[in-house]
């Protein structure tokens, strides 16, 4: 076995564990990491794999959570199950708003997404088609079960959050070695190039975008379910700015430095407490200084291993 | 047999005619050359020929189809790799992966199948490995596909920009100045290549300053000047025509 | 009809202070091609400064209304000024080699360090300004009761924008601006300091910043630490619209934007009033992100 698996493996066992040491408080600091931590992955799609300025994250992770939201509290549909439908939702409407902006530069983009995070926040407050619940948002949403087991402890949510998070970090790392997960990487370097080379550099930017959607959505009908009452300020562009200093600190395109980031952003300032409200003075900070002096993040990603070797072996032999 | 016929193309730039109303043809199997003084638009001509510019009139005919108005990334597919003038490899890649990149039009497993990491994804991966490690092997570059691209002599970055196209499996590859800062052993070597991709049955266009190149491996020459066509046909013709020698030296003595 | 008419010189005041953070971002994306997302809090920083200085002065009693508020915008443009050339100097210098977008990060963290360090130093609650110092008188032109402050603020930045605008076209200062914007390399073989002029844009447009600052706490009374974010991002909107870069397009760009919103908001929704402003972003970055006084440029390739 490789030795980066045996690193996974051996993070998930301990990670498994930590329901055991931690009291209700500290689990559910790590829960809030471990949705920063979805939703900062497939933010990394976007932004560290494809190299994309998208700021807008957090419109994404609405989409879902209304979607769960909306849809459990009219209609009585257990909030797991609705997971597939919220993750698609937001997956269609980044289609929709990403299709004729995806060829912008990138602080143009930039901007661009910060728009379309602050118009779908005002939408919500505003209670959109009537069913947004305006400022006051949604409330009374259920808790999920799994198997007839109701999730309701923070323990059980632990479970509930990280074996989404192994999920995704599992698929997530099969992307990256992939024909698609490079070609993100192509873009991410040189455009020119990599249409040069016979990248359809559009329609990979676009998928980037939806997957990354996806994911967000899906972790929404998670976020809805812990919090069974969601509003416009929990999708506010300051989340947005949290997911993506995650991405950019703790390093653009990597997979362990992104886990790294949601520990540091969402779960160091629990530890000094006191200084709550200089967190993001110190974010602030933090993203100036790593500019200047790394950066590519605290934990930029690798090379990638190839096995050719074996792949030639493989390949000579048929 | 015609691959590809530039026909009437015009390109401007603000009031600056870039090119103007340039033809020519290049026959299947043959290695043309474009040449030309400084500024004289043949980098242009590149670029409207694999969709990087859009031309204002003419027409590219490859293969029979017009590929006026298609995406860069569509010509590939169709056929027509090209290197550039200021290198552009993915520099902080491997030199496998810059290779793979060439590959990727060839393949078809995207990004669900992917995760879910379908056979088919994983025998596709292989054969792109082993396409990619083949077509190092052919510019030399075998050795290094573990280096960094950013890392490799700017000759070899060269001979790496060919391996990429290379792997896209074109029918013809559009080399711009494939030997500019190259020494004289390395521009030996690249001549033999050229012919070694001309045996593959790949037909080659190439831009190129170094004259002795040009001369010892093109069959057929087109020369611009000022964005027009000023003279075409083989090197010995190019060599005695009054045009040419005129429209380089008096770029000469500018 | 008289309703129309007071939303335009509603948002002509309101678009004059557009455009003069617009001129912030605009310079400093015309010499340096970056976004300087910080520029929105040095007009906060502007904003709550003003109010500093003027309770801890007392400058209203001791010199009357009109000295006070010149005193007062000097000494808070030349303070912003001084922030500006420091941001400059910490926060971007070290990233001029660096990769663009490493420039932009770093923009945004100091633009949440700023918003912070505001809100740590005064409080995260609205400021008031004092709201007897300025004359709420009423004039009436042809039939429409206009406020006089609305007037004096649009004149106000209509004077800064001309002042700007005279200072870049004739003065030799302005045309090294100029220079360097087109292109720095040129420039600097010309004999000019590019650093310089830099330093010099990040202190006139922090200045106009600072001063429309001040303006936003005079008319409206009341300021909050994060204000900066919005009008910051109204005013970027703004200068995109005119063509960022372009110093003209800015003016054109903040009066422009400042009357469709006001429009909007009055004739569409008031609740959907930043949303406006933000359709008009993405409205003129997909369909001409040259803005309307820009020049397409051929990406080179």
């Amino acid at each position: 076995m490789k030795s980066t698996n045996i690193r996974y493996l051996a993070f998930a066992l301990a990670m498994a564990m930590c329901p055991l040491f931690l009291n209700a408080y500290w689990t559910d600091v790590f829960n809030n990491v471990g949705l920063y931590a979805i939703l900062a992955l497939s933010l990394n799609v976007i932004l560290g794999h494809c190299g994309l300025f998208h700021m807008g994250h957090a419109a994404f992770y609405a989409i879902g959570a209304y979607t769960a939201a909306i849809i459990n509290t009219t209609y009585g549909i257990p909030v797991l199950w609705i997971m597939p439908l919220a993750g698609i939702l937001a997956g269609v409407f980044a289609m929709i708003v990403a299709r004729p902006i995806i060829h912008l530069r990138g602080d143009y983009l930039l901007i661009v997404t910060i728009g379309i995070v602050e118009i779908v926040r005002i939408a919500l407050i505003n209670n959109v088609f009537d069913i947004t619940g305006g400022a006051n948002g949604i409330f009374g949403i259920s808790r999920p079960s799994v198997f007839g087991f109701k999730i309701s402890k923070p323990d059980h949510f632990f479970y509930l959050i990280w074996g989404f998070a192994a999920l995704t970090i599992f698929l997530l790392l099969r992307l990256e070695h992939s024909r698609f997960g490079r070609a993100l990487l192509y873009i991410k370097e040189d455009e020119v190039a990599a249409g040069g080379s016979g990248i359809n550099v559009a329609h990979h930017k676009l998928v980037a975008f939806i997957i990354g959607a996806v994911w967000a959505g899906m972790c929404g009908t998670i976020y809805a379910a812990k919090m069974t009452i969601i509003a416009p300020e929990s999708f506010s562009f300051a989340e947005s700015v949290i997911l993506f200093t995650i991405v950019i600190l703790g390093g653009s395109g990597s997979i362990p430095g992104v886990i790294l980031g949601s520990f540091l952003l969402v779960g160091l300032p629990e530890i000094f407490r006191g200084l709550a409200e200089y967190r993001m003075l110190v974010f602030g900070a933090a993203m100036v200084l790593m500019m200047i002096f790394r950066n590519q993040g605290l934990l930029p990603p690798g090379p990638k291993n190839y096995n050719v070797a074996k792949m030639l072996q493989a390949g000579g032999a048929k | 047999m015609t691959l590809l016929a530039v026909d009437n193309l015009s390109k401007s730039f603000g009031g600056l005619m870039a090119v103007n109303d340039v033809s020519f043809e290049v026959e299947k199997g043959s290695i043309v050359g474009l040449i030309g003084p400084n500024g004289a638009g043949k980098t242009t001509v590149f670029n409207l020929i694999t969709g990087n510019y859009q031309p204002n009139t003419g027409t590219v005919l490859f293969d029979g189809d017009n590929l006026v108005g298609l995406p860069t990334h569509t010509i590939v597919e169709k056929g027509i790799a090209r290197t550039f003038q200021t290198i552009r490899l993915f520099q902080n890649m491997s030199v496998l992966e810059n290779v793979l990149a060439g590959a990727h039009c060839r393949m078809r497993s995207g990004s669900i199948a992917a995760m879910l990491r379908t056979p088919a994804q994983r025998r596709e991966e292989q054969a792109a490995m082993l396409q990619a490690m083949t077509e190092l092997e052919f510019v030399g570059l075998s050795k290094e596909w573990q280096n960094k691209a950013k890392n490799l002599s700017y000759g070899n970055q060269r001979l790496l920009e060919i391996a990429r196209a290379l792997a896209t499996q074109p029918k013809l590859i559009v080399l711009d100045e494939p030997a500019g800062g190259m020494n004289d052993q390395e521009t030996q070597d690249l001549i033999r290549l050229i012919r070694a991709i001309q045996d593959r049955g790949i037909t080659v266009l190439l831009i190129e300053h170094d004259m002795g190149l040009v001369m010892r491996v093109c069959s057929s020459l087109v020369v611009l000047e000022h964005g027009a066509k000023i003279a075409a046909g083989t090197p010995a013709e190019i060599q005695t025509n009054p045009r040419v020698i005129e429209a380089y030296l008096g770029a000469d003595s500018e | 009809m008289e309703e129309f008419f007071q939303q335009l010189t509603n948002g002509l005041a309101v678009g004059g202070i557009y455009a003069l953070i617009a001129l912030g971002y605009t310079m400093v994306y015309g010499v340096l091609k970056l976004i300087n997302f910080a520029h929105g809090d040095l007009f906060t920083i502007g904003a709550y400064l003003g109010l500093t200085l003027l309770v801890s002065m007392g400058l209203f009693d001791k010199i009357g209304p009109l000295p006070a508020v010149i005193l007062l915008a000097v000494m808070v443009m030349i303070l912003v000024a001084i922030i500006g050339a420091i941001l400059e100097r910490v926060a971007y210098r070290p990233l001029r080699q660096s990769p663009r977008l490493s420039a932009v990060v770093s923009a945004l963290g100091a633009s949440i360090f700023f918003q912070n360090a505001i809100m740590a130093i005064y409080s995260p609650k609205f400021l008031v300004y004092p709201h007897d110092i300025l004359p709420k008188t009423v004039i009436n032109i042809m039939g429409l009761d206009i406020p006089v402050m609305r007037i004096i603020m649009f004149l106000t930045s209509l004077v800064l924008m001309l002042a700007l605008y005279f200072f870049i076209q004739k003065t030799k200062i302005g045309t090294a601006i100029r220079a360097a914007a087109i292109d720095q390399g040129a420039a600097k073989l010309m004999g000019i300091n590019v650093d310089r002029v830099i330093m010099l844009v990040f202190c006139i447009g922090p200045a106009l910043g600072g001063a429309a600052g001040l303006m936003v706490g005079l008319y409206y009374g009341q300021i909050n630490f994060s204000m900066g974010w919005m009008y910051g991002l109204k005013a970027f909107t703004a200068a995109i619209l005119g063509g960022i870069g372009n110093i003209p397009g800015a003016m054109v760009g903040g009066l422009l934007l400042g009357v469709i919103e006001a429009l909007g908001a009055a004739y569409i929704s008031i609740a959907w009033k930043d949303a406006i402003a933000f359709c008009v972003l993405i409205l003129i970055l997909i369909v001409r992100p040259t803005g309307l006084l820009g020049e397409r440029v051929a990406e080179k390739v």
